[in-house]
């Protein structure tokens, strides 16, 4: 080592009977006070290595659902040590949260779901920093970013609670919270060179941290291919898998990678880029009364307007930046009245596309002040329903097209139609993988599985099971499924069947909400197979969630716990303590959306 | 000659049925463990055959099969219920509860009127099974035996004019029904949620039941309404002064076949004789065991009665029947058969009440737009004191109408399109098998195509001057008959989409089995040579001849005499 090649033996020898008897105290100061001489020019031993003080440590944790909070908190840390600061990296489900006293320097990445739900791998350290065991931190220098969907009443609440709850407990912002909207990537970069700054300054380069390895250091799938830098794929197939008289229409979707080396592994999530429907764009621009060959600058280039919107900006979802952006045209006392009320502007916003909001307040705007309000469309996620162990360079995806009536006009969501209707089999879709280490099969193939995945979210558990049976593993898999009808809506019938007959997947339990006339969903189920549910989980048996966040899933967290109440003889904090124990060895994952 | 019965039973390795009636522990099998199997939405294994014997047919919508396949959906699996209504009669209440039933948990949302005398629920789905057995149950039904190899649902002939008459043959039909009856307790156990039986016997039908179905009438001439010659039993009235005083018992009739198997044919029943009323349990019980331990057992394509009778020779079928029964066949006793169509419209019955027989096209009781048929039943249930009967040509009696309820009645009717005027009696005469979407079997349409079918005709015959005339004209999808084409004057057996065999010759008495006169041809072609030989027919007919006794005595096709010898004989179809 180039840092302790100045130091004869002998050196060594006085060093180590020196500091032998030192107590920990003791030796943080030392370090401190040889660091300062060594500043000074005076003559003085170095530092055999550089070693964690509290004065000195930096640490960025990150709490992540879909995997883009653990993508800005790794592509941080490499530009923090491209700027000679490295950083310890942890998930925050990994992180000891007794050990937040002894940091110096933290920085978080946290995204929020649904009502202001902290992401599962971050729901124990959330609760920590804001319960009674959190200890005082007055030498904790921080920054916290968060990522969610301003279109949410509880916006980034997650990010809000930890920034609150540290500088309760006595930390110092190093720069305001920052929170970003679905378009994060401009935000996340001026935070980031903001932060890099202050930290250079806060943080004397000649006292690195130490050199502890990252945990969770895995690179990303080992494709070049990325949200920024898409794989050009073709569609293979678009075929609805409801029934004639359904009252949903999903897709199965088959997507060929072929030649991209992109690899993935059921959990994963698929990034899907799309354009708009140039019909809508027609009847926007025909609204607005603007011509569709306007000329407008964006993000540097020109662009004729149609493609642009059809290409580049948001129209299928509505956000408050548009709201207020476009209102100051509209100019109409309603929409203003809106801005000033959260909950009515998000319930507004929420039953909305862009077109609804131009429709019911027309306004004078020129093509560049209209462009300039709208924000670039997002690449949306979806589960993938594939394992390549089986489907080798295709990639599945099951899509539930998105259609809805409101305000006399017939609505379909953007990704979800263009993947469903607007791109015909062959033609091209940008796509990326999007990795997600919080939703793994168990690595035994022995470990039983518990699969809960109604409506579109049975799409990770084909991929689970095709992964399975490819393996041939021995562990016993549970499906829970549930959809409307079970004629027309039961997702991939025939495959189950098959993995059943074929012995990969030992039960399967139905719930079809419309066929009688009491709804019953999946937690209907899972209550009524609550002794056998609890024996499986005592056996070890991993359990998923995949589908709905709003309702699906606290409903089936709420069942679980009721599960572990009754059959487990616990009370309620011991049965909510028992599932927060599965959460914590991974046993209970969730991808919900 | 001997009897003894080993000469007569067919030796070889057991036909698969056999083996499934076997294992199936008296008809139970796994039907109860495969109900609540909800990851299909079908009975399988054995179960799907197994159903049967509790009048259950597994089916699916065939329309949307492959469509279903590309959505990795299963096929529309459900089944269709075939009740037990011996001699179709029905009250108003257990209408009433069929229509809501029906209504409300099967797809198709109809009631289908069959030419067994009952009528059937298309599109029920698994979950709703054993609630419908169940409904049936609290209103006095079942479904037990109406079909599988058993005796199957006993027909009586609808004839409401000679009402004492009537009651006393509606009663036996009712009695043989029972008797012949399955004496399981599957039904009751897997339906009905009733004890495990600790033990099971079928003295009659025995653990394996019969070799294949069997079909049972109770007729009453002059009327062949049921066909007596599509059956296997038939026990033909005799009346003295109006009084029933025992039956001629005609056996071994039978409509099915396969295509593309000679060894297999229809057949008219053979006369055994009269017997007196007191016998009439014993011969019918006779008759089903002789068949029960005679018959082919090997090959299921022969193992109905009337092959039986071919094999063992009538005559020893008939001493064996007298062995077991105890009864002698006297000489049968004169009867004559005039005709099969219902009378359509009132009538006034002997007891003077009145009457009103529905022409329900296809019997499919259903409401089409601007013909509520379905409802219009249902309003008319609801203040109707008498009863409803259904016929084997698939329409619906309204029987016992107190003349002041006559007006309103027929007023309900009209407004439903229950009775229309201008049906004509082409429409009245032409039949058709419930086929395509729903069966199974069928190969090519028959109930759907049936409507456009007979309105070509009914052109053609207007176009000849014959407008009043009319042809038995029937369509059945498969060579299974349940449409009884083979007993019409103008027959057509699905071959494959939209081709058929095209038969001709049949009488309208019901006692002469057309002959095939071109094998696979097309619907236009069909019609072209109807059209043509009405053409001929005519010009050239006798006075009130009818269209099939034309056409044998023009020789456009030489009569079927003894079908066992002379169906298949090409030299007797013109070149």
């Amino acid at each position: 080592m180039g840092l302790t090649a100045g130091l004869t033996e002998a050196q060594w020898s006085q060093i180590n009977q020196a500091t032998s008897a030192l107590n920990a105290q003791q030796l943080t100061w030392l370090s401190g006070y040889l660091a300062g001489l060594a500043q000074t020019g005076q003559p003085a031993v170095a530092m055999p290595q550089a070693t964690a003080t509290p004065s000195q440590s930096l640490t960025i944790l990150y709490g992540s659902q879909t995997g883009n909070a653990k993508a800005v908190a790794e592509e941080y840390k490499a530009k923090l040590d491209e700027a000679g600061l490295p950083a310890k990296l942890y998930n925050m489900a990994d992180y000891k949260a007794k050990q937040l006293k002894s940091e110096s320097h933290v920085v978080m990445v946290v995204s929020t779901h649904g009502e202001g739900d902290a992401p599962d791998d971050a729901v124990e350290f959330h609760s920590f920093v804001g319960g009674k065991k959190a200890p005082k931190l007055p030498d904790l220098q921080y920054s916290v970013i968060g990522l969610g969907d301003s279109s949410y009443e509880f916006f980034c609440q997650t990010a809000k609670d930890f920034d609150e709850g540290l500088a309760k407990l006595g930390a110092s912002r190093m720069l305001d919270r920052v929170d970003c909207d679905v378009d994060y990537d401009a935000d996340v970069q001026a935070w980031a060179e903001k932060l890099t700054a202050k930290l250079k300054d806060s943080l004397s380069t000649g006292t690195q941290t130490s050199v502890a390895t990252a945990v969770s250091a895995a690179v990303s799938g080992g494709t070049k291919y990325t949200k920024k830098a898409p794989f050009t794929a073709t569609l293979l197939e678009s075929q609805k898998i409801t029934g004639r008289d359904s009252v949903k229409d999903i897709r199965h979707i088959e997507i060929s990678l072929e030649d991209s080396g992109i690899q993935y592994r059921p959990g994963d999530a698929l990034g899907v880029w799309f354009t708009n429907d140039t019909q809508l764009v027609d009847e926007l621009l025909g609204l607005l009364s603007i011509a569709g060959d306007s000329q407008v600058k964006w993000s540097g280039d020109d662009y004729e307007i149609k493609t642009l919107l059809t290409d580049k900006l948001e129209l299928t979802q509505s956000y408050p930046t548009f709201a207020k952006a476009y209102a100051e045209f509209a100019n109409n006392a309603d929409l203003n009245a809106l801005l000033e009320d959260k909950a009515a502007l998000r319930e507004f916003l929420s039953v909305r596309q862009i077109v609804d909001i131009v429709r019911q307040y027309p306004a004078k705007v020129t093509a560049q002040q209209f462009v300039d309000s709208l924000r670039s469309i997002t690449p949306r996620l979806y589960s993938i329903a594939s394992s390549q162990d089986e489907v080798e360079d295709e990639v599945h995806l099951t899509v539930a097209l998105v259609e809805f009536e409101a305000h006399g006009e017939q609505h379909q969501g953007g990704a979800s139609s263009f993947l469903s209707t607007r791109l015909n089999e062959g033609g091209e879709v940008k796509v990326f993988v999007e990795h997600n280490d919080n939703f793994r099969l168990p690595e035994d193939g022995n470990t039983p599985v518990i699969m809960i995945g109604p409506g579109t979210g049975i799409a990770p558990f084909r991929a689970f099971m095709q992964q399975r049976e490819a393996d041939e593993s021995e562990g016993k898999n549970w499906l829970f499924f549930g959809n409307p009808n079970y004629t027309q809506d039961f997702l991939y019938q025939t495959e189950w069947q098959r993995f059943v007959k074929e012995g990969v997947v030992d039960k399967v339990t139905l719930a079809f909400s419309r066929d009688q006339e009491q709804k019953i969903y999946v937690q209907h189920r899972m209550l009524e197979q609550g002794a056998e549910l609890y024996q499986w989980l005592e056996d070890g048996a991993h359990l998923y969630v995949c589908g709905d966040a709003t309702r699906m899933a606290k409903d089936v967290q709420d069942a679980l716990v009721q599960i572990v109440v009754q059959h487990g003889g616990k009370t309620e904090e011991q049965a909510e303590q028992y599932i927060n124990d599965l959460r914590r060895a991974k046993r209970y994952q969730k991808d919900v959306y | 000659m001997t009897t003894d019965n080993k000469n007569f039973v067919v030796e070889g390795k057991l036909a698969d049925n056999e083996r499934l009636k076997t294992e199936s522990n008296f008809l139970r099998g796994t039907i109860a463990e495969n109900l609540t199997d909800d990851l299909t939405g079908a009975f399988v294994g054995d179960n799907f055959q197994l159903i049967r014997f509790h009048g259950m047919y597994q089916q699916d919508d065939r329309d949307i099969r492959a469509e279903r396949a590309k959505q990795k959906l299963e096929p529309l699996q459900n089944v269709m219920l075939r009740a037990r209504l011996p001699g179709g009669i029905i009250s108003t209440d257990q209408w009433l509860a069929i229509d809501k039933f029906a209504e409300e948990k099967s797809i198709y949302g109809s009631i289908r009127l069959t030419t067994r005398q009952t009528f059937q629920f298309h599109g029920v789905l698994k979950p709703n099974v054993k609630p419908m057995h169940q409904m049936l149950n609290s209103i006095g039904m079942d479904s037990i035996a109406t079909a599988g190899d058993v005796n199957r649902n006993v027909l009586c002939t609808s004839n409401p004019v000679e009402s004492e008459l009537h009651q006393e043959a509606y009663e036996w039909a009712k009695k043989i029904s029972e008797h012949l009856l399955p004496k399981t307790r599957a039904y009751a156990e897997v339906w009905l949620d009733e004890e495990k039986a600790e033990s099971t016997e079928e003295p009659i039908l025995g653990p394996t039941y019969l070799p294949r179905k069997f079909k049972t009438t109770v007729t009453i001439p002059p009327q062949n309404d049921v066909d007596v010659h599509a059956n296997d039993l038939n026990f033909v009235a005799i009346a003295e002064n109006g009084k029933l005083i025992g039956f001629n018992v005609l056996v071994g009739g039978g409509l099915a076949m396969t295509h593309g198997d000679t060894s297999t044919y229809p057949r008219k029943a053979d006369d055994f004789g009269f017997i007196g009323l007191e016998h009439t349990l014993a011969v019918a019980e006779a008759v089903i065991t002789t068949q029960r331990d005679w018959g082919n057992r090997v090959n299921r394509k022969n193992a109905k009665t009337k092959y039986t009778l071919e094999r063992v020779g009538t005559d020893n079928f008939k001493a064996e029947v007298e062995k077991r029964s105890g009864a002698k066949f006297a000489p049968s006793k004169p009867y004559e058969f005039t005709s099969r169509g219902d009378r359509i419209g009132w009538v006034e019955g002997i007891d003077g009440k009145h009457h009103l027989t529905l022409f329900i096209e296809n019997g499919r009781i259903l409401d089409y737009p601007g013909k509520t048929l379905k409802t219009g039943c249902a309003e008319i249930a609801k203040i109707h004191p008498g009863d409803m009967r259904m016929t084997a040509n698939q329409n619906l009696i309204i029987a016992g109408v107190p003349a002041e309820l006559k007006g309103k009645i027929e007023a309900i009717a009209r407004e439903h399109g229950l009775i229309s005027d201008d049906v004509s009696p082409q429409r009245k005469d032409s039949m058709a098998c419930v086929s395509l979407p729903t069966c199974p079997l069928a190969m090519a349409e028959a109930e759907r195509y049936l409507p456009d079918a007979v309105t070509q005709i009914e052109g053609f015959l207007a176009k000849h001057g014959l407008p009043e005339e009319s042809i038995i004209y029937r369509v059945t999808g498969c060579p299974n008959g349940c449409g009884r084409a083979m007993l019409a004057e103008v027959g057509l057996v699905g071959k494959g989409p939209g081709k058929y065999n095209f038969h001709l010759g049949g009488n309208r008495e019901g006692t002469r089995i057309p002959r095939m006169y071109k094998e696979n041809i097309g619907e236009q072609e069909i019609m072209a040579e109807l059209d043509s030989l009405i053409g001929r027919w005519a010009k050239e007919r006798n006075e009130s001849e009818a269209f099939g006794d034309f056409l044998i005595r023009a020789e456009v096709i030489k009569p079927v005499v003894n079908s066992a010898k002379d169906f298949h004989d090409d030299s007797f179809v013109p070149a």
